[in-house]
């Protein structure tokens, strides 16, 4: 078992990161340990393979319509904005002109009305319960980073 | 005489002042850091393009809330790995899908190989392979650490101040992730 001192001190040496000092500890410990040994060639070939690698560039021309892209989506946002605004006021309007047109009417069926109090009702628990969750639960909720 | 670029704090001032030119020129500035730190921990060309310019947007709609005597980039990057983790959790299976992308790990010894030998050209290949999936499947944050150190080339108290872990956790995140690849690599190390 390698302790974490150890651990650190190899991942310092490979990454060129370590004290003089602290690299004659490590070199005593690793010249004492066939354990270490073992896990600081291991840990050595793998510098020498993953140090070849990069990662893959995207080609030139992304560069050029970057900003551009950004600036799109700024826009969008805010034209989204409104569309959301404008929608749900529009739809409020038109549902609320509705429900009072079926209530006010003396010629609608009891079931309308009847069916109409309940779409409200349960609607309106939705919302509630779907707000909640957002704003409390997910809120309070330690594991919600976690990967689930 | 060439004019002096202004600095990022001067830049987030105007950005702060309604100034788009600006965050242009912050996004002129960051965008290739912003994209290869996404690709890094989503492993595809496209959901780093798309998740490192919706940082940028983000960015801009919270730009009241920037600290503009602190780095630029660091406080882009808390927003940007948000996003690259959320991203993740959406995609479960995403070990398949990164199987599937077009290749986002290249590796240099592979292309100077390929003109040398061929049967080293093929061990190469299995390597970047096995490399690619080991990351693949790697935790979130061991994987962060380890491509901003191995791929982006930062110092661990770099890494540290951007992630806000001790340099401790830095190494220990790093000896973590190494061992898994060490492991997946076994006899091709």
């Amino acid at each position: 078992m390698i302790d974490e001192r150890m651990r650190n001190l190899m991942m310092a040496a490979l990454d060129g990161e370590i004290a003089k000092r602290d690299r004659r500890e490590l070199d005593a410990a690793i010249e004492a340990s066939d354990d270490l040994e073992g896990e600081w060639d291991r840990l050595q070939r793998l510098k020498e393979v993953t140090g070849t690698m990069r990662l893959e560039s995207p080609p030139d021309r992304i560069w050029q319509d970057y900003w551009s892209s950004v600036y799109s989506r700024m826009e969008r946002g805010v034209a989204w904005i409104f569309l959301t605004v404008g929608a749900v006021v529009l739809v409020s309007w038109s549902v609320w002109q509705a429900v009072d047109e079926i209530f006010q009417s003396s010629d609608a069926p009891w079931f309308l009305k009847v069916g109409t109090v309940s779409l409200i009702v349960g609607t309106v628990i939705l919302l509630v319960s779907v707000i909640r969750e957002k704003v409390f639960v997910n809120r309070r909720n330690p594991y919600k980073d976690v990967h689930q | 005489m060439a004019r002096e670029e202004p600095d990022d704090r001067t830049l987030v001032l105007r950005v702060q002042r309604g100034d788009h030119e600006a965050f242009g020129v912050l996004v002129d500035r960051h965008m290739r850091r912003a994209y290869f730190g996404a690709l890094g921990l989503v492993g595809s060309h496209d959901d780093a393009l798309d998740l490192s310019q919706d940082a940028f947007v983000r960015a801009y709609r919270a730009r009241d809330s920037i600290d503009p005597d602190r780095p630029f980039y660091a406080w882009l990057y808390q927003i940007l790995r948000r996003l690259c983790f959320n991203h993740l959790r959406d995609h479960r299976n995403r070990a398949r899908r990164l199987r599937e992308a077009h290749p986002w790990l290249a590796d240099d010894a592979w292309s100077a190989a390929g003109r040398a030998d061929p049967a080293i050209t093929v061990e190469r290949e299995e390597i970047r392979t096995r490399v690619r999936d080991s990351l693949a499947l790697m935790p979130e944050r061991e994987r962060e650490v380890f491509v901003l150190k191995e791929f982006e080339g930062l110092k661990y108290r770099e890494i540290g101040e951007l992630l806000h872990i001790p340099i401790g956790t830095v190494m220990s995140r790093l000896y973590s992730a190494r061992q898994r690849l060490a492991n997946q690599l076994g006899d091709l190390l």
